[in-house]
């Protein structure tokens, strides 16, 4: 076998295995996707009714909290940025991290200092590369998040809200993440997560009903203490439930693209081989006619 | 208001990452942070913290017992949802 041929079927084989691999991984997170967007499905629910009890105390009592009220003096912002643990997803810890960039860039041009919040090994890793510094990290567990996560990050984050910013507290926060829109296409969000602005489902109570009687136990500000921290906790399970979503989807794509572009090489190098086969033949059939040409010559 | 026999109560409990149970019932009891409180048809709205505790629903007769922990109660137009993070029905 000539050497020509010989280094195209060694390639072929390497993009057959390739092959198999990435046409595993992408039944995988196929199969994950459902999960993923089942548990997504399983938390609208909760977080709907949390949305909904919240725009009622929003609609039916006038009362500022900390968590809503904007602080005159922003000097430092926050920004969450949920990227996933592992990569192989095409552009989805690109996107998410473009973005993040993005809104630092606009953060800092409206004079604020800005800290960092990383969920996922990878913004982990993009943070460490750039040597640059993040108060908190949660890594692990971003493909099927647990609510006890969501629930951490949340106290960390409104501790860090209610602190005065002169003691090491935020004013804003912010988070990233990728949303599910369809399993082609997952688009960075960027949300202010607080001060809170609660505008989905603020009913402005209509013309013939007056402002039924709500009554609030113990009384307004403990509802809203005990209901603002849940709202934010349920507004970042969310966020990391889409994300999974996304990741699963991503991965998907570009892993089938993978294997689309194996199959691609496989085809081509085989016509490479075939054609080096061929003229291996050819060259050595005309070899053996020139040889039998020249005894026959000899001969004569 | 006027017939309030004929009315019912949609009750949903749900917790941080399921619906627990949901249907239709003529009155749910619960313990909210002030003590125990029992809801009926046309309640006033009314929105609460809830203590950690039992909540019993009644429903065609039928008693559903549901441990709610960290959570809130809402009722508004006879719809009443049970909000907990941790929230599981007790088989009796």
């Amino acid at each position: 076998m000539g050497a020509q041929l010989r280094v195209y079927r060694q390639r072929i084989k390497s993009a057959q295995t390739t092959k198999k691999i990435t046409r595993a991984m992408e039944l995988i997170s196929a199969s994950r996707i459902q999960k993923a967007q089942a548990r997504v499905q399983a938390s609208n629910p909760y977080a709907r009714a949390v949305t909904r009890a919240v725009s009622a105390v929003a609609t039916y009592s006038n009362v500022d909290h900390i968590l809503t009220t904007e602080k005159e003096i922003i000097e430092r912002a926050a920004v969450v940025i949920f990227s996933s643990d592992r990569g192989l997803a095409g552009a989805f810890n690109t996107n998410v991290l473009r973005e993040s960039e993005r809104l630092a860039e606009l953060l800092r041009s409206q004079g604020k200092e800005i800290v960092y919040y990383l969920v996922g090994r990878k913004s982990v890793g993009y943070f460490a590369f750039r040597r640059r510094e993040a108060i908190r990290q949660w890594i692990g567990g971003t493909d099927s998040p647990e609510f006890a996560t969501a629930q951490e990050i949340g106290e960390v984050l409104v501790e860090k809200f209610i602190q005065p910013a002169s003691e090491g507290g935020v004013d804003e926060i912010h988070i990233v993440y990728n949303r599910f829109v369809s399993m082609l296409t997952q688009t960075p969000e960027v949300v202010r997560l607080l001060p809170l602005e609660v505008v989905e489902g603020v009913v402005e109570p209509g013309e013939h009903e007056a402002l039924p009687l709500y009554e609030f136990e113990p009384d307004v500000e403990g509802v809203l203490d005990a209901l603002l921290p849940v709202y934010i906790e349920s507004r970042i399970f969310n966020a990391m439930l889409q994300s999974a979503v996304s990741k699963h989807a991503a991965t998907q794509r570009a892993m089938k693209s993978a294997s689309d572009n194996a199959d691609k090489l496989i085809t081509d190098f085989t016509r490479l081989a075939n054609n080096a086969r061929q003229s291996e033949i050819t060259q050595q059939i005309s070899e053996i006619v020139g040889g039998a040409d020249a005894l026959s010559g000899s001969k004569r | 208001m006027a017939d309030l026999g004929a009315r019912e109560l949609r009750v949903s409990v749900v917790s941080a990452d399921q619906e627990v149970w949901t249907g239709t019932a003529s009155m749910v009891v619960a313990r909210t942070v002030e003590g125990e409180i029992g809801i009926l048809p046309g309640h006033q709205p009314m929105l609460s913290i809830l203590a950690a505790g039992e909540v019993r629903i009644t429903s065609e007769g039928a008693s559903i017992r549901a441990n709610a922990e960290d959570g809130f109660l809402s009722v508004d137009h006879d719809i009443v949802t049970i909000v907990a993070r941790n929230a599981e029905l007790v088989s009796s």
